[in-house]
């Protein structure tokens, strides 16, 4: 028994796990609507697994047992063990130094931040080899790719910055914690959800990346694949090679799922959370602008300056306007298009993967991260076989291509949706029906707007991806349809760097707004 | 508005069991504050009513409509039901105005007017309709709070705990800003709390909930004056219990021999048993013969009224209530008379009071109060 004014709450609040098989049974549309988006997801893996079956054991042997596989085994995984260190790193670094420090201009550094993103990982290389032809090295495609990936776990982090109660860092400075203390056991803590899900996002979309690795002949298990199925059109050995690849995934998911624990993290504290009072920086803000500085030059001006040369040096190449135009008005409309529907897939999951979690709504969102984990090809493949079989009035067509689109991004709107979810607490739910409010009511006006921020952010994830997406839209895209990554592509392969250029400025341009889209809304944050 | 009846409500939670068959009348119009320790199931209780949970077995009634339990279940956002969360539960996204109005029809939303007047209601500026709800201090978030349940007319307002998070003036102040609203308004209104203070001031009724169950469910004067066991008793407010001899219709203690009533009729009415008095029972006077004489031991001085702490000449403490600025200083004989009955409860009850070798405890929301130690 307590004195009066001690809060009487925890021990009236049962633990979550016995109530998510009744949140299950509550809602079994959602579930039936997670279940099919786990099952689109897992498509090309089924074909994979299929295709395994058919070649049978000895074959699986010949075709994995090389010394070929083992050198792309080392190459991919100090590639992605490398790269995800050094995005952590400069992520939390960057989010720390804009989210809680006294550091200058700290909005145009947080938009300059997200920019990279702007600027497809391919695009980047070819800046990047265009000029430096000497980066073909592990060093090299290090380089590379962390510029083109770190504000993945910028992005995550820095709006989990925003979700904390400034007040847990109050208290704990008032417990004679240092910044520094309290940033490893109050705030990392915390950010450990988001941490997580941005490596991951990051190894995955590594373990997929083709253009900039093709470019920098750095050959990965994805260009190994590529350059099989272009060769020889060998479809068992480029399926084995996606086979251990998707292992390596398996492996990562397993790993993840182990760190981030079972605990949920929503804000406790009353109402609403109060302004962050920024830690001061005194003497550490000249090199704390210099290391932004920095960070935002490689990963910013290089690459455009890179482009405005090129676009410079190739004006002697007539430039097709209306061939442009076209490649633009293709690409926004499948882009805006897949972002809708991939945003929407993803809202089941990302809910009951928060509101319901337990052991079958963390397989439902483990199997889309596993499904998009296979590369951009395999998709491709496993999706033009499934459609000349199955559904033959459905090959080539967009459907199909979004479909893919869909697969190969949905983790990127489920991981921005579930931090969104993690901070709308159920309690606004219970008020909204005791308030009369049906279930597509509070959809509408509770969840919706709570969730928007978050799932505006994973809609411009996706926008961003598809308008620069390459490998599926080789392979799938309709005859006739191009898009600029595959117009930017074909230029590039054949070292016409001038003729390439207008395309990859009109993918910055096109991306650019969405990274803005993306900065702002992330500012405002999830609860306020 | 309507009344609410709960009938053998039983809850569990893995097999922890919370409530245990809850039996609850709320008449219509009526405010009823749940009085409980931590644990005791009544934000369980209160969560089950509103139709966030269901209930393992038993029912739940508004008027004579069934809305859980006996093969029903209506969903909570057609129960009618208000809900005034504990730290407000505001939502984020929407300011003070489209937090009023969210349970209103879509076409009374747009209408300033009503929530004008429901701002006025609850005591509160119209000025604040355009704010936004982190800019609230608590006690407004609660009152905008209690407007937003009250806006769609419901049959019966259920407030969790609303006013622990606020600190002392700010709760009074809110405390009476709600009881205003409700009042105006006539809703049926069940409080949660575990702080007898607020359940006895604000209540007409107040249920006593303890290890999941309903032990006690009276208004609050009887309650005060006769609770149904020490637990209660101690658990409503500060008391004395001593150890008495009950012989020829008095109760022979410490404090000499006092009328008494029984707290049952089925109780022996001679022998050992254990009386309650309230503080405030006590008075003090200057040391006479024939009234039982005591030592101060010291004084806690609250401005309204003081509690005197007083050392018996057979040993133990008990503490007084004293109006007034007349007060005795530490150190001081008086004499101890004894103000209208005392209540006599039966000696083999069993009791969360430690059992020790003082006779005289004195007890406050269970818990043994700790007399200060003794000067010099």
């Amino acid at each position: 028994m307590t004195g009066p004014g001690a809060p009487a709450r925890t021990a009236d609040r049962r633990p979550r796990t016995s109530r998510t098989g009744r949140r299950l049974r509550r809602s079994p549309v959602t579930l039936a609507l997670a279940v099919a988006v786990a099952a689109l997801a897992l498509l090309p893996l089924g074909y994979i697994a299929w295709y395994t079956a058919d070649v049978g054991w000895s074959g699986v042997r010949e075709l994995v047992f090389r010394p070929r596989v083992a050198e792309l085994l080392w190459n991919t995984g100090r590639l992605v063990l490398g790269t995800v260190f050094c995005c952590a790193v400069l992520g939390v670094g960057a989010a720390w130094l804009v989210e809680r420090s006294s550091v200058p201009g700290r909005r145009i550094w947080h938009v300059l931040l997200v920019a990279p993103l702007a600027v497809p990982a391919f695009v980047n290389s070819f800046a990047w080899i265009s000029l430096l032809p000497g980066l073909d090295t592990y060093a090299g495609a290090l380089l590379v790719v962390t510029l083109s990936y770190f504000p993945f776990v910028y992005l995550p982090v820095a709006a989990a910055f925003r979700g904390l109660d400034p007040a847990l860092e109050e208290t704990a400075h008032g417990l004679g914690l240092s910044n520094w203390a309290v940033f490893l056991r109050v705030q990392l803590p915390q950010l450990r959800v988001a941490l997580l899900g941005g490596s991951l996002l990051v190894s995955l979309h590594l373990l997929g990346e083709f253009g900039a690795l093709q470019m920098l002949r750095y050959p990965t298990f994805t260009t190994a694949i590529y350059d099989q199925y272009r060769a020889t059109f060998n479809g068992p050995g480029a399926t084995m090679l996606a086979g251990v690849l998707v292992l390596i995934c398996l492996a990562l998911l397993l790993a993840e799922l182990r760190l981030r624990g079972r605990r949920g993290y929503a804000r406790t504290g009353r109402g609403a959370a109060r302004p962050v009072r920024p830690v001061a920086l005194r003497v550490l803000t000249a090199p704390a602008l210099l290391a932004l500085g920095v960070l935002v030059g490689l990963a910013l001006l290089v690459p455009l300056g890179s482009l405005g040369y090129w676009m410079g040096t190739g004006s002697s190449t007539a430039l097709d306007w209306n061939l442009l135009a076209a490649t633009t008005g293709t690409t926004l409309a499948l882009a805006g298009a897949a972002a809708v529907v991939t945003t929407a897939l993803a809202l089941p999951t990302g809910w009951l993967a928060v509101r319901a979690r337990g052991r079958i709504t963390t397989l439902l969102e483990r199997s889309t991260y596993l499904g998009s984990s296979v590369p951009g090809i395999v998709v491709a493949l496993a999706l033009v076989t499934l459609s000349i079989r199955a559904t033959p009035w459905l090959y080539q067509t967009v459907p199909v291509l979004l479909a893919a689109y869909a697969i190969l991004f949905l983790p990127r709107a489920i991981v921005t949706v579930r931090s969104a979810v993690e901070q709308a607490t159920p309690l606004y739910d219970d008020v909204a029906a005791s308030l009369g409010s049906s279930a597509p009511d509070r959809l509408r006006r509770v969840t919706l707007p709570l969730l928007a921020p978050g799932i505006g952010a994973g809609a411009a994830l996706v926008f961003l991806a598809v308008v620069t997406e390459l490998t599926a839209t080789l392979l799938l895209a309709p005859t006739g349809t191009t898009t600029l990554a595959t117009a930017f592509w074909s230029a590039s392969s054949t070292l016409e760097y001038g003729a390439a250029a207008p395309y990859a400025v009109i993918m910055v341009l096109l991306s650019a707004p969405a990274t803005v889209l993306l900065s702002r809304d992330a500012r405002r944050g999830l609860t306020t | 508005m309507s009344s609410l009846t709960v009938k053998d409500l039983t809850k569990s939670f893995a097999t922890t069991p919370v409530l245990t068959g809850v039996d609850l009348h709320v008449p219509s119009g009526s405010f009823t504050a749940l009085l409980g320790p931590s644990g005791c199931g009544k934000t369980t209780l209160l969560r089950l009513i509103a139709g966030f949970d269901d209930p393992d077995s038993g029912t739940v009634a508004l008027g004579d409509r069934v809305v859980a339990g006996a093969g029903r279940g209506v969903a909570a956002r057609r129960r009618g039901i208000g809900f005034v969360p504990q730290e407000g539960g505001l939502f984020p996204h929407l300011s003070v105005a489209g937090n009023i109005s969210f349970g209103l029809p879509r076409r009374q939303r747009r209408d300033g007017g009503r929530v004008r007047d429901l701002l006025a209601l609850v005591g509160l500026d119209a000025d604040l309709a355009d704010r936004s709800p982190h800019q609230l201090s608590g006690g407004q978030q609660q009152r905008v709070a209690l407007a937003r349940a009250l806006a769609p007319e419901p049959s019966l307002v259920l407030l969790d705990e609303p006013f622990s998070s606020l600190d002392a003036a700010l709760r009074e102040e809110t405390r009476l800003a709600v009881s205003r609203a409700l009042a105006a308004t006539g809703a049926t209104a069940v409080l949660v709390t575990h702080d007898q203070a607020e359940a006895l001031s604000m209540a007409d009724q107040v249920a006593v909930l303890r290890g999941g169950r309903l032990v006690q469910l009276t208004d609050p004067r009887t309650l005060y004056r006769r609770p149904g066991d020490l637990d209660v008793a101690t658990f409503v407010g500060e008391a004395v219990v001593l150890d008495a001899d009950l012989r020829d219709g008095r109760a022979h203690c410490v404090l000499g021999a006092l009328p008494y009533e029984q707290v049952s009729a089925e109780a022996a009415p001679e022998g050992r048993a254990r009386i309650l008095l309230r503080p405030e029972q006590l008075r003090l006077s200057a040391p006479d013969t024939g009234t039982t004489a005591a030592r101060v031991r010291s004084v806690d001085f609250y401005g309204h009224d003081s509690r005197v702490w007083l050392d018996l000449p057979g040993g133990g403490t008990v503490s007084a209530r004293l109006e007034g600025a007349d007060l005795p200083g530490a150190g001081d004989e008086v004499s101890i008379s004894v103000r209208g009955t005392a209540l006599a409860f039966p000696q083999a009850q069993e009791s969360v009071l430690p059992e020790g070798p003082t006779e005289v405890r004195t007890v406050f929301a269970g818990e043994p109060l700790r007399a200060p130690a003794p000067l010099g």
